[in-house]
């Protein structure tokens, strides 16, 4: 708790106190942790001198500031008709398999979530995902599970 | 023919000491980089196709202290992907836009606004903001950019939505007028102009106006950067001269057997194989922000439709009726078309709710649902329901 006090305060002295700080404080919340907590709400409405209704409602317009928790590595794979075209159901299910869980979910050691999210700007190298920030694209059921191991032994 | 030639254009990646063009362009007069804008006939590259000299002529003859020119960076419609790999090559050249837009409107600030599945880019793009400050320090220019990350709205790529959103706010689009020239971001006149647009006053300002009015047609003047994807043995991101046929397009692009092509994303139009001779690329048949998907008789046109409503439905930021009932209603009856539990007629109904919401939608989202939605559905009924 005390942490996110902490976190909370620099990340308001880094980017201001005003309306528009906002955004950018939710953003190095989400940063930290995959995803935003209530009390951490809470807290930057303090900060803020705003109401919590109104972090909230900001935060829930914004499907990459997740208030649900998530695990450590957010895969969002693109479910836009590019990449469905160049069998992104393969490397969907081949994710689903090597993680055990479906879309939407979460793995039990919070490591990985798994979500499908719209294009995502690689239509010519599809299929693609991210994980949390970077970008896979040209996926393959074997080029993905590559890619997950990595991130297992992380 | 001017119109069925397929000319490759490098204006956008071409490399060029942007410094240059800076010391010569900030040195003119606010008008003179309008007129030369203005006289190029260039028109924004971000979808809406708005003259960008008028765009900054509005702007500048507002009485304001404080304005600002915003760098769209949202990149949101599907199947377009050419504003990173500007981004990624020429930040500088975006930047040296924004710089030229200043003095033209008289902003000090300038934003950018990017999306968020293009973060793994802050880096670069802050390196080069500190080399860019550097820059207009030492031209004695008083100008200073911002960044701002979007967060996974596409809503927030519509003007309105992405100054609510950088106000620290829910992105959704307001009332038009007043337009963003007069009231913009945080209430200020504001000239929002798409990554790509920024980078053309760039190279008109290096070339003269004279060089891009020669390229194009009459209504699109210029080269324009395309994104292309689907079935093409040509997937990515090439800058062409307007004014070509889709029929020259995808003889260029397509694997062969290309039945249809969606140009300018879910929000666009889609083209079947019998009109590829007669349309237009461009303003003056079917515009595009740069989305060019090539479909070929493999693929169910059902599918693509589904997945643009599926898109739509959840991308609609729900603050106005026809939009948030009207993309759900046109998901849930197509589905009952496929199913057979409504029969052929019930799509004409779906086509007259596109078009109310084409009226009745309080932004660009839900008033071009109905582009893509009748296009699919008058030239693919049977794909529709059966
Ligand atoms: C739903 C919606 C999404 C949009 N997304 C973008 C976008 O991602 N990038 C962009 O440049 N313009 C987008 N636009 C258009 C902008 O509202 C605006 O017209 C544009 O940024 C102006 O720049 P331009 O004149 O250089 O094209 C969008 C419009 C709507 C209605
Ligand atoms: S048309 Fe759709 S996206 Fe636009 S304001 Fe209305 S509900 Fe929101």
């Amino acid at each position: 708790m005390l942490e996110q006090v902490n976190l909370v305060k620099e990340l308001a002295d880094k980017h201001g106190r005003r309306r528009d700080s906002l955004i950018p404080i939710l953003q190095g919340l989400m940063e930290e942790k995959n995803y935003l907590t209530d009390e951490a709400m809470v807290l930057v409405a303090k900060e803020l001198d705003i109401s919590a209704a109104d972090v909230y409602g900001t935060a829930s317009f914004y499907t990459f500031m997740d208030t649900d928790v998530r695990g450590k590595y957010v895969i969002r794979i693109c479910k836009t008709i590019s990449c469905s075209m160049k069998g992104k159901i393969e490397v969907l299910h081949t994710i689903e398999e090597t993680l055990k869980i479906k879309v939407g979910e979460t793995t039990s050691d919070k490591k990985f979530s798994l979500l499908e999210t719209n294009c995502i700007g690689w239509c010519h190298k599809a299929p693609a995902m991210l994980i949390n920030d970077t970008p896979y694209t040209e996926l393959t059921p074997q080029k993905v599970t590559e890619i997950l191991q990595e991130y297992m032994k992380m | 023919m001017k119109s069925s030639a397929l000319k490759r254009v490098d204006l956008i990646f071409e490399s060029v000491n942007v410094r240059e063009i800076l010391d010569k362009t900030l040195k003119r007069k606010p008008e003179e980089i309008i007129q030369d804008v203005l006289d190029s006939g260039l028109r924004g590259r971000g979808g809406a196709g708005f003259p960008t000299g008028m765009k900054w002529k509005y702007t500048a003859a507002e009485k304001n202290a404080v304005k600002y020119i915003v760098c769209n960076a949202d990149e949101g419609e599907p199947g377009t992907f050419k504003d990173r790999q500007i981004l990624d090559e020429v930040p500088r050249k975006v930047f040296g836009g924004m710089a030229i837009a200043s003095k033209a409107i008289g902003a000090k600030i300038g934003y950018v606004y990017l999306r968020g599945e293009y973060k793994f880019l802050v880096p670069k793009l802050q390196e080069e903001m500190e080399i860019f400050h550097a820059m207009m320090k030492e031209m004695k220019h008083d100008f200073r950019l911002e960044l701002r990350l979007g967060s996974g709205a596409y809503i927030c790529g519509e003007e309105s939505a992405l100054f609510e959103s950088i106000e620290g706010k829910r992105g959704e689009p307001r009332n038009k007028p007043p337009y963003p020239t007069t009231s913009g971001l945080f209430g200020k006149p504001t000239s929002i102009n798409n990554v790509e647009t920024l980078v053309y006053t760039v190279m008109i300002c290096k070339y003269g106006a004279d060089y891009f009015h020669k390229l194009g047609t009459t209504d699109s003047r210029g080269s324009k950067v395309f994104s292309v994807s689907g079935d093409t043995p040509k997937a990515g991101i090439y800058e062409l001269e307007l004014g070509m046929t889709v029929e020259r397009f995808v003889e260029e692009f397509g694997d062969g057997d290309t039945k249809a092509v969606q140009v300018g994303g879910a929000s666009g139009f889609c083209v079947p194989r019998k009109k590829f001779r007669d349309t237009i690329i461009g303003f003056e048949g079917v515009p595009t922000g740069g989305s060019m998907k090539l479909f070929n008789s493999s693929r169910s046109m059902y599918n693509v439709l589904h997945n643009y409503l599926d898109f739509f439905t959840e991308e609609s930021c729900g603050q106005c009726t026809p939009c948030r009932v009207g993309c759900q209603q046109l998901l849930l009856g197509v589905e009952a078309v496929k199913r057979g539990e409504r029969n052929s007629r019930y799509l004409d109904e779906l086509v007259k709710l596109a078009g109310t919401m084409k009226i009745a939608s309080k932004c660009g989202l839900g008033q071009s649902v109905g582009n893509a939605f009748k296009s699919i559905v008058e030239n693919f009924k049977e794909e529709i329901i059966y």
